[in-house]
């Protein structure tokens, strides 16, 4: 894979201040100008053949060779000639003033020619590492590195690496964050053979995941059926066939076509929906890594995460109504980070599972939230899942409820197990909140004219935005306080023995380095 | 721990109720004003509905402002500060003093001009929303101070 030696790809995180790679600027904006320039060749070929060969005067004259007639045609060309000069100039200087470092405490990138930035991140907040690499950039066997820092616009990017220095820098970068001072073992680059084209072939078709990168295999497999299958059973299918259905109804009833015409837009952007669920899915891969969970996706342009322990603000299991044939739940997690690599379908990196069985979804959470190990907390977690209700360990709500919870009152509840909190809700739309108590940020009780006459409440686990809001209604007044007093108790517990912000630092303390000061 | 409803409450200076009070009564002219509007505007024969309507809820509003401001608390924990606001609809949060991100202190005019100051406080999550309005700017100001000692003393990650 790695075609630079391995001590020249170790350098770039060694303090000293390094630039991109130098196919970087025609990979951010240089495509378009070579769109341009080719489309400039293409109009002026014609132009160019007649008067080299004086073929005979069509009717109609095209503006390029009319210009050809003008001497003004000479200053404007001088012109666009000595702009383009001055774009590659810039695109050049760019490139040179844009550096970036990593040293034991902080990832920095300067850039700007006249504007210039200087952005800091520091390490010990990372949440998480992306390495896109969209398609054109995989040609040319280069990828972006964004490193997710805690808050809106906050993240720090590196495009565009080699496409093997990216991964030896995430690994470089997630190891000085941990608060190992050990180096890690270094892994092997495997023999590449058959020169450069050889080796982007072997990078197009390499399998999402190295092997080097996880010693696990990943550990759910996706396959092209249910891939399809969650996509035609999902709720926005629903909503699909019902407009289809609306629309045919108004058409027969009006006798007038135009509807059908007003749907086309519709259509074409349900389609690119279903096109990007469908490639995002498809070579889905999420394993453990000694650095966290790192979730790979993409089919033409891919993108993979590395999430360090701990960056999980909360996670939630649902099933759309429809998955309930064929069993199938997702999760979605919410993170203290906005990536910008953002997918057609708008799920921001926030959707870890797309689709999979219950025995996916065990194997998942178990990543996730490797507090929640025990079989006690598996067992919970079962439950909180698939049970219909009742007497299982979580607090539900009581039955005076039934006017506020029609279905759900039986399963309507919450749960405390080690160290998370369970929220279970819906009987048809069913869904599992789980938040770490070491990631709340704080706890509410809320209630109204209704409620306390039911003598009901609600409660709230605040957590960073994201597509999680967890919250749980109607349930029992005195069970609502004693969560609330429990869960704040419990919430100052865990935050003040939680360490995941250097989620190696035990190791490093148990070969010799004095342990940080906990707090 | 103590329990959630035998929590003893600081409660917030009694001068909040005028400035909540001023606040109301403002918004509730504007309102009932610009409710007129149908009745002006169009002559819909069932015009004066709006303007009372709004009129009455504006009023109950104001009536209800002492209660309201009376039921404005804060309490410091051991761990964490408890906050609850709300007659009809009643909120209580507690954060502990580790996940504060920020104390902000702010003053609008007509809080100024009675001397007070309103404290909020910033975590990671932008639901927890606690700002607790009303404070003579000398206890906003040592709440503050007391606050980001404690935060700091207690520091947790995100």
């Amino acid at each position: 894979m790695s075609h630079a030696a391995p001590p020249a790809v170790t350098h770039l995180a060694n303090g000293e201040w390094h630039r991109l790679h130098p196919a970087t600027p025609l990979l951010k904006g240089g495509i378009a100008l070579v769109a341009i320039i080719g489309f400039g060749v293409y109009n002026l070929r014609d132009a160019f053949i007649e008067t080299l060969f004086g073929g005979g005067g069509s009717g109609d004259e095209d503006p390029v060779s009319w210009l050809l007639g003008h001497t003004a045609f000479w200053v404007i060309a001088l012109a666009v000639l000595g702009f383009l000069l001055l774009l590659v100039a810039g695109f050049y200087v760019s490139w040179r003033m844009h550096t970036f470092r990593i040293t034991d405490e902080v990832v920095e990138v300067r850039s700007g020619i006249l504007f210039r930035t200087h952005r800091k991140g520091r390490l010990d907040r990372i949440q998480g590492i992306n390495i896109a690499r969209p398609f054109i950039a995989r040609l040319f066997g280069a990828a972006k590195l964004e490193v997710n820092v805690a808050g809106q616009d906050a993240n720090v990017q590196l495009d565009y690496l080699g496409s093997a220095a990216a991964d030896d820098l995430r690994r470089e970068i997630l190891r000085l964050a941990s608060g190992t001072q050990a180096a890690a073992a270094s892994t092997e680059p495997t023999a590449s053979g058959g020169g450069v084209v050889g080796q982007r072939v072997a990078e197009l078709l390499a399998p999402e995941l190295d092997p080097h990168e996880a010693p696990l295999e990943s550990v759910v497999t996706m396959n092209l059926g249910r891939v399809i299958g969650s996509l035609l059973l999902s709720g926005f299918t629903v909503a699909v066939i019902g407009v289809v259905v609306a629309v045919i109804v108004s058409t027969n009833l009006t006798g007038e076509a135009w509807f059908l015409f007003a749907i086309v837009p519709g259509l074409i952007g349900g389609a690119s929906y279903y096109w990007t669920r469908f490639t995002r899915s498809l070579r889905y891969t999420i394993a453990g890594t000694p650095d966290g969970i790192r979730i790979g996706y993409g089919l033409l342009s891919t993108s993979n995460d590395t999430l360090p322990p701990g960056r999980i603000h909360s996670v939630q299991v649902s099933q759309p109504l429809l998955w309930r044939i064929t069993g199938w739940w997702e999760i979605k997690v919410n993170r203290a980070t906005k990536s910008t690599t953002t997918d057609g379908s708008g799920q921001r990196n926030t959707t870890i599972l797309p689709v999979g069985d219950r025995g996916d979804v065990m194997r998942v959470l178990a990543l996730v939230l490797p507090g929640l190990s025990t079989d006690d907390a598996l067992e919970m977690l079962q439950r909180g899942i698939e049970s219909k209700g009742g007497d299982d360990g979580f607090t539900n709500s009581p039955r005076r409820a039934a006017p506020i919870r029609w279905f759900s009152w039986r399963r309507n509840g919450f749960a405390l197990v080690d160290d998370a909190v369970l929220l279970r809700k819906g009987a048809i739309w069913r869904e599992l909140v789980i938040v770490p108590l070491a990631r709340l940020q704080s706890v509410a009780i809320d209630d109204g004219p209704i409620y306390r006459r039911l003598r009901l409440g609600a409660v709230k686990v605040h957590t960073v935005a994201g597509p999680i809001t967890p919250s749980l209604g109607a349930i029992d007044r005195a069970d609502a306080e004693s969560f609330f007093e429990t869960v704040a108790a419990a919430a100052v517990r865990s935050g003040s023995s939680d360490t995941s912000h250097h989620w190696r630092a035990h190791e490093a303390a148990t070969l010799s380095t004095p342990p940080e000061p906990t707090q | 721990m103590s329990d959630v409803s035998t929590i003893d409450y600081q409660r917030v200076s009694p001068k909040y109720i005028v400035v909540d009070l001023v606040g109301y009564l403002i918004s509730g002219v504007v309102m009932t004003a610009a409710s007129f509007i149908p009745l002006l505007a169009f002559g819909w024969s069932l015009g004066w509905l709006p303007p009372v309507a709004v009129g009455v809820v504006s009023i109950v509003m104001i009536a209800l402002t002492p209660r309201r401001v009376r039921a404005i608390g804060y309490a410091l924990r051991d761990d964490d500060l408890v906050f609850r606001r709300g007659i009809m609809w009643t909120r209580v949060v507690a954060v502990p003093y580790g996940r504060m991100q920020l104390v902000d202190i702010n003053r609008g005019p007509l809080a100024r001009a009675v001397g007070l100051s309103e404290l909020k406080l910033v975590t990671a999550a932008a639901a927890t929303g606690v700002v607790i309005p009303g404070l003579p700017e000398a206890v906003a100001e040592e709440l503050r101070d007391t606050l980001v000692t404690l935060a700091e003393s207690r520091r947790a990650g995100l």
